[in-house]
Protein backbone atom coordinates (compact mmCIF):
# COMPACT_ATOMS: atom_id res chain seq x y z
CA UNK A 1 0.00 0.00 0.00
CA UNK A 2 2.86 2.52 0.80
CA UNK A 3 2.84 4.87 -2.75
CA UNK A 4 6.83 4.67 -4.90
CA UNK A 5 7.81 8.00 -5.91
CA UNK A 6 6.29 8.64 -9.28
CA UNK A 7 2.67 7.07 -9.75
CA UNK A 8 1.48 10.60 -8.69
CA UNK A 9 2.63 14.31 -10.19
CA UNK A 10 3.94 16.26 -7.72
CA UNK A 11 1.43 18.94 -7.45
CA UNK A 12 -1.29 16.73 -6.05
CA UNK A 13 1.17 15.31 -4.37
CA UNK A 14 1.98 18.38 -2.45
CA UNK A 15 -2.01 18.90 -1.87
CA UNK A 16 -2.25 15.80 -0.19
CA UNK A 17 1.22 16.75 2.09
CA UNK A 18 -0.72 19.71 2.98
CA UNK A 19 -3.95 17.74 4.08
CA UNK A 20 -1.31 15.58 5.54
CA UNK A 21 -0.12 18.19 7.66
CA UNK A 22 -3.47 19.66 8.64
CA UNK A 23 -4.25 15.87 9.98
CA UNK A 24 -1.21 15.77 11.99
CA UNK A 25 -1.44 19.01 13.69
CA UNK A 26 -5.29 18.48 14.75
CA UNK A 27 -3.97 14.95 16.09
CA UNK A 28 -0.94 16.79 17.97
CA UNK A 29 -3.62 18.88 19.69
CA UNK A 30 -6.07 16.03 20.09
CA UNK A 31 -3.71 13.92 21.84
CA UNK A 32 -2.26 16.60 24.07
CA UNK A 33 -5.13 16.47 25.59
CA UNK A 34 -5.92 12.77 25.75
CA UNK A 35 -2.61 11.39 26.30
CA UNK A 36 -1.31 10.68 30.42
CA UNK A 37 1.59 8.63 32.31
CA UNK A 38 -0.56 5.74 31.52
CA UNK A 39 -1.41 6.00 27.75
CA UNK A 40 1.66 7.61 26.42
CA UNK A 41 4.17 4.56 27.00
CA UNK A 42 1.23 2.35 25.11
CA UNK A 43 1.45 5.24 22.42
CA UNK A 44 4.89 4.50 21.30
CA UNK A 45 4.45 0.88 21.93
CA UNK A 46 1.74 0.89 19.39
CA UNK A 47 3.76 2.29 17.02
CA UNK A 48 6.46 -0.11 17.20
CA UNK A 49 4.39 -2.93 16.75
CA UNK A 50 2.73 -1.38 13.89
CA UNK A 51 6.36 -1.03 12.59
CA UNK A 52 7.24 -4.47 13.37
CA UNK A 53 3.86 -6.64 11.92
CA UNK A 54 4.03 -4.23 8.55
CA UNK A 55 7.20 -6.32 7.56
CA UNK A 56 5.30 -9.43 7.99
CA UNK A 57 3.60 -9.38 4.31
CA UNK A 58 1.05 -12.69 4.27
CA UNK A 59 0.35 -14.65 1.07
CA UNK A 60 -3.86 -13.32 -0.09
CA UNK A 61 -3.99 -14.43 -3.47
CA UNK A 62 -1.71 -16.05 -6.24
CA UNK A 63 1.25 -13.52 -6.94
CA UNK A 64 -0.30 -11.16 -4.10
CA UNK A 65 0.84 -10.43 -0.52
CA UNK A 66 -0.58 -7.98 2.19
CA UNK A 67 0.69 -6.26 5.57
CA UNK A 68 -0.85 -5.13 8.17
CA UNK A 69 -1.66 -1.45 7.74
CA UNK A 70 -2.83 -0.68 11.54
CA UNK A 71 -4.93 2.58 11.61
CA UNK A 72 -7.73 0.73 13.19
CA UNK A 73 -6.01 -1.20 15.54
CA UNK A 74 -4.34 2.23 16.55
CA UNK A 75 -7.26 3.87 17.02
CA UNK A 76 -9.01 0.98 19.14
CA UNK A 77 -6.11 0.81 21.25
CA UNK A 78 -5.01 4.56 21.70
CA UNK A 79 -7.53 6.83 20.03
CA UNK A 80 -7.65 8.65 16.65
CA UNK A 81 -5.25 11.03 17.65
CA UNK A 82 -2.46 9.24 18.92
CA UNK A 83 -3.03 6.38 16.25
CA UNK A 84 -2.36 8.85 13.54
CA UNK A 85 0.44 10.22 15.16
CA UNK A 86 1.76 6.69 15.61
CA UNK A 87 1.06 5.64 12.32
CA UNK A 88 2.92 8.80 11.01
CA UNK A 89 6.48 7.83 12.74
CA UNK A 90 6.14 4.51 11.32
CA UNK A 91 5.49 5.32 7.99
CA UNK A 92 8.32 8.63 8.14
CA UNK A 93 10.66 5.83 9.22
CA UNK A 94 9.79 3.58 6.41
CA UNK A 95 9.87 6.27 4.26
CA UNK A 96 13.57 7.78 4.88
CA UNK A 97 15.39 4.73 6.67
CA UNK A 98 14.01 1.68 4.51
CA UNK A 99 13.34 3.33 1.17
CA UNK A 100 9.72 1.96 0.99
CA UNK A 101 7.44 4.38 -0.13
CA UNK A 102 8.17 7.21 -2.05
CA UNK A 103 9.20 10.37 -0.03
CA UNK A 104 7.45 12.71 -2.73
CA UNK A 105 4.42 10.20 -1.65
CA UNK A 106 4.97 10.72 2.03
CA UNK A 107 2.28 12.91 2.01
CA UNK A 108 0.24 10.78 -0.36
CA UNK A 109 0.59 7.50 2.34
CA UNK A 110 0.14 9.40 5.32
CA UNK A 111 -3.60 10.68 3.93
CA UNK A 112 -4.31 6.66 3.30
CA UNK A 113 -2.46 5.57 6.13
CA UNK A 114 -2.67 7.52 9.03
CA UNK A 115 -5.42 10.13 8.18
CA UNK A 116 -8.42 7.25 6.27
CA UNK A 117 -7.26 4.10 7.72
CA UNK A 118 -7.28 5.90 11.34
CA UNK A 119 -10.53 7.74 11.34
CA UNK A 120 -12.09 5.55 8.68
CA UNK A 121 -11.40 2.56 10.69
CA UNK A 122 -12.66 4.15 14.13
CA UNK A 123 -15.72 5.25 12.62
CA UNK A 124 -16.58 1.67 12.03
CA UNK A 125 -15.64 0.75 15.18
CA UNK A 126 -17.80 3.43 16.96
CA UNK A 127 -20.75 2.26 14.53
CA UNK A 128 -20.52 -1.82 15.36
CA UNK A 129 -19.83 -1.16 19.23
CA UNK A 130 -23.06 0.70 19.43
CA UNK A 131 -24.72 -1.88 18.11
CA UNK A 132 -23.02 -4.90 19.95
CA UNK A 133 -23.47 -5.56 23.32
CA UNK A 134 -21.26 -3.80 26.14
CA UNK A 135 -18.99 -6.88 27.02
CA UNK A 136 -15.39 -7.26 26.33
CA UNK A 137 -15.68 -9.61 23.12
CA UNK A 138 -17.54 -6.60 21.18
CA UNK A 139 -14.99 -4.80 21.22
CA UNK A 140 -12.37 -7.23 19.71
CA UNK A 141 -14.89 -8.07 17.31
CA UNK A 142 -15.73 -4.13 16.51
CA UNK A 143 -11.64 -3.44 16.09
CA UNK A 144 -11.71 -6.89 13.42
CA UNK A 145 -14.74 -5.42 11.26
CA UNK A 146 -13.20 -1.68 11.17
CA UNK A 147 -9.55 -3.41 10.41
CA UNK A 148 -11.49 -5.34 6.90
CA UNK A 149 -13.13 -1.93 6.18
CA UNK A 150 -10.04 0.20 7.00
CA UNK A 151 -8.18 -1.41 4.29
CA UNK A 152 -10.17 -0.64 1.13
CA UNK A 153 -11.31 2.69 2.49
CA UNK A 154 -7.25 3.07 2.36
CA UNK A 155 -6.93 2.29 -0.91
CA UNK A 156 -9.76 4.05 -2.41
CA UNK A 157 -8.15 6.72 -0.82
CA UNK A 158 -5.02 5.68 -3.48
CA UNK A 159 -7.50 5.32 -6.34
CA UNK A 160 -8.69 9.34 -5.26
CA UNK A 161 -5.22 10.10 -5.58
CA UNK A 162 -4.79 8.14 -8.76
CA UNK A 163 -7.80 9.89 -10.41
CA UNK A 164 -6.64 13.60 -10.10
CA UNK A 165 -2.69 13.53 -10.39
CA UNK A 166 -1.76 9.67 -11.85
CA UNK A 167 1.44 10.24 -13.99
CA UNK A 168 -0.20 7.40 -16.19
CA UNK A 169 -3.48 7.16 -18.58
CA UNK A 170 -4.93 3.78 -17.37
CA UNK A 171 -8.69 4.29 -16.54
CA UNK A 172 -9.53 4.96 -13.13
CA UNK A 173 -12.54 2.54 -12.54
CA UNK A 174 -10.28 -0.20 -13.54
CA UNK A 175 -7.92 0.88 -11.29
CA UNK A 176 -11.00 1.20 -8.55
CA UNK A 177 -12.04 -2.26 -9.20
CA UNK A 178 -8.94 -3.89 -8.85
CA UNK A 179 -7.78 -2.20 -6.09
CA UNK A 180 -10.63 -2.50 -3.98
CA UNK A 181 -11.15 -6.30 -4.72
CA UNK A 182 -7.79 -7.01 -3.90
CA UNK A 183 -7.59 -4.83 -0.67
CA UNK A 184 -10.92 -6.27 0.53
CA UNK A 185 -8.95 -9.73 0.39
CA UNK A 186 -6.20 -8.22 2.27
CA UNK A 187 -8.66 -6.54 4.87
CA UNK A 188 -9.17 -10.17 6.01
CA UNK A 189 -5.98 -10.81 7.42
CA UNK A 190 -5.66 -6.83 8.82
CA UNK A 191 -9.20 -8.46 10.73
CA UNK A 192 -7.75 -11.07 12.16
CA UNK A 193 -4.14 -9.67 13.02
CA UNK A 194 -6.24 -6.79 14.92
CA UNK A 195 -8.60 -8.71 16.62
CA UNK A 196 -5.86 -11.05 18.16
CA UNK A 197 -3.99 -8.34 19.19
CA UNK A 198 -6.66 -6.33 20.77
CA UNK A 199 -8.10 -9.29 22.46
CA UNK A 200 -4.66 -10.10 24.06
CA UNK A 201 -4.50 -6.85 25.48
CA UNK A 202 -8.70 -6.77 26.62
CA UNK A 203 -7.38 -10.08 28.28
CA UNK A 204 -4.08 -8.40 29.93
CA UNK A 205 -4.61 -4.84 30.07
CA UNK A 206 -8.57 -3.51 29.53
CA UNK A 207 -7.61 -0.63 31.19
CA UNK A 208 -5.57 0.73 28.59
CA UNK A 209 -7.58 0.14 25.65
CA UNK A 210 -9.14 3.48 24.47
CA UNK A 211 -11.80 1.77 22.95
CA UNK A 212 -12.80 0.46 26.00
CA UNK A 213 -12.10 3.18 28.40
CA UNK A 214 -14.02 5.27 26.61
CA UNK A 215 -17.16 3.74 27.37
CA UNK A 216 -16.84 3.37 31.15
CA UNK A 217 -15.53 7.16 31.27
CA UNK A 218 -18.55 8.33 29.62
CA UNK A 219 -20.51 6.09 32.28
CA UNK A 220 -18.58 7.87 35.04
CA UNK A 221 -19.08 11.23 33.91
CA UNK A 222 -23.22 10.49 33.79
CA UNK A 223 -22.77 9.51 37.90
CA UNK B 1 0.59 -6.92 34.95
CA UNK B 2 2.35 -3.85 35.73
CA UNK B 3 3.00 -0.67 33.34
CA UNK B 4 6.41 -1.34 32.89
CA UNK B 5 6.26 -5.42 32.04
CA UNK B 6 3.65 -4.81 30.03
CA UNK B 7 5.39 -2.18 28.25
CA UNK B 8 8.63 -4.57 28.06
CA UNK B 9 6.22 -7.50 26.69
CA UNK B 10 5.14 -5.35 23.77
CA UNK B 11 8.53 -4.82 23.15
CA UNK B 12 9.94 -8.17 23.05
CA UNK B 13 7.10 -9.59 20.84
CA UNK B 14 7.94 -6.93 18.41
CA UNK B 15 11.55 -7.45 18.36
CA UNK B 16 10.87 -10.94 17.72
CA UNK B 17 8.36 -10.37 14.56
CA UNK B 18 10.67 -7.67 13.02
CA UNK B 19 14.00 -9.37 14.20
CA UNK B 20 13.03 -12.74 13.66
CA UNK B 21 9.44 -14.19 11.89
CA UNK B 22 10.24 -11.31 9.37
CA UNK B 23 12.73 -13.39 7.48
CA UNK B 24 9.27 -15.51 6.37
CA UNK B 25 7.29 -12.61 5.38
CA UNK B 26 5.54 -13.45 1.79
CA UNK B 27 8.36 -12.21 -1.16
CA UNK B 28 5.38 -11.37 -3.47
CA UNK B 29 4.56 -7.79 -4.31
CA UNK B 30 1.59 -6.25 -2.18
CA UNK B 31 -1.70 -5.07 -3.10
CA UNK B 32 -0.70 -2.24 -5.07
CA UNK B 33 2.09 -3.04 -6.23
CA UNK B 34 0.33 -5.72 -7.95
CA UNK B 35 -2.25 -4.23 -9.26
CA UNK B 36 0.16 -1.51 -10.58
CA UNK B 37 1.68 -4.36 -12.85
CA UNK B 38 -1.32 -5.99 -13.99
CA UNK B 39 -2.86 -2.63 -14.78
CA UNK B 40 0.15 -1.52 -15.93
CA UNK B 41 1.24 2.08 -14.05
CA UNK B 42 4.19 0.01 -12.49
CA UNK B 43 6.36 1.78 -15.27
CA UNK B 44 6.05 4.92 -13.89
CA UNK B 45 7.67 4.12 -10.73
CA UNK B 46 10.90 6.10 -9.92
CA UNK B 47 13.11 4.58 -7.08
CA UNK B 48 13.02 6.14 -3.51
CA UNK B 49 16.35 8.98 -3.19
CA UNK B 50 17.47 6.59 -0.69
CA UNK B 51 17.06 3.35 -2.30
CA UNK B 52 20.65 3.17 -2.35
CA UNK B 53 21.01 3.63 1.71
CA UNK B 54 22.60 1.04 3.97
CA UNK B 55 19.02 0.18 5.14
CA UNK B 56 17.44 0.16 1.81
CA UNK B 57 14.20 -2.69 1.36
CA UNK B 58 14.57 -4.09 5.08
CA UNK B 59 18.32 -5.45 4.76
CA UNK B 60 21.83 -3.72 5.88
CA UNK B 61 24.41 -3.83 3.22
CA UNK B 62 27.45 -5.42 3.39
CA UNK B 63 25.37 -8.76 5.35
CA UNK B 64 25.14 -11.41 3.00
CA UNK B 65 22.95 -13.55 5.45
CA UNK B 66 19.57 -12.81 4.27
CA UNK B 67 18.15 -13.89 7.37
CA UNK B 68 20.81 -11.59 9.64
CA UNK B 69 20.41 -8.93 7.25
CA UNK B 70 16.40 -8.25 7.66
CA UNK B 71 16.23 -9.32 11.14
CA UNK B 72 18.99 -6.87 12.00
CA UNK B 73 17.44 -4.50 9.47
CA UNK B 74 13.60 -4.93 11.67
CA UNK B 75 15.81 -4.24 15.09
CA UNK B 76 16.68 -1.35 13.69
CA UNK B 77 13.60 -0.49 13.12
CA UNK B 78 12.11 -1.18 15.65
CA UNK B 79 14.52 0.91 17.90
CA UNK B 80 14.19 3.81 15.61
CA UNK B 81 10.54 3.86 16.07
CA UNK B 82 10.41 3.20 19.34
CA UNK B 83 12.89 5.96 20.17
CA UNK B 84 11.05 8.71 18.08
CA UNK B 85 7.64 7.48 18.59
CA UNK B 86 8.27 7.26 22.53
CA UNK B 87 10.09 10.65 22.83
CA UNK B 88 7.52 12.17 20.68
CA UNK B 89 4.21 11.09 22.78
CA UNK B 90 6.11 12.06 26.08
CA UNK B 91 6.76 14.79 25.56
CA UNK B 92 2.97 15.18 24.66
CA UNK B 93 1.62 13.42 27.67
CA UNK B 94 0.22 15.44 30.41
CA UNK B 95 2.23 15.57 33.62
CA UNK B 96 -0.44 15.68 36.21
CA UNK B 97 -3.48 14.27 34.96
CA UNK B 98 -5.85 14.99 38.18
CA UNK B 99 -4.99 18.90 37.73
Amino acid sequence: MHIPDGFIDLPTSAIFAAASAGAITYSLVGARKQLDEKSAPLAGLTAVFIFAVQMLNFPVAAGTSGHLLGGALAAVLVGPYAATLALTVVLVMQGFLFADGGLSAIGLNVFNMAVLGVWGGYAVFLLVRKILPKNKSSISIAAAIAGLISVPIAAIGFVFQYSLGATATFSVSAVLGAMVGTHILIGIGEAIITALTVSAVMASRSDLVFGWENKTSTLEIRN
Amino acid sequence: MSNRKFIFVGLLISALLAGGASFYANSNPDGLEKVAQDIGFIETTKDNANSDTALADYGVKGIENERLSVGVAGLIGVVATGAISGGLFLLLRRKNPKN
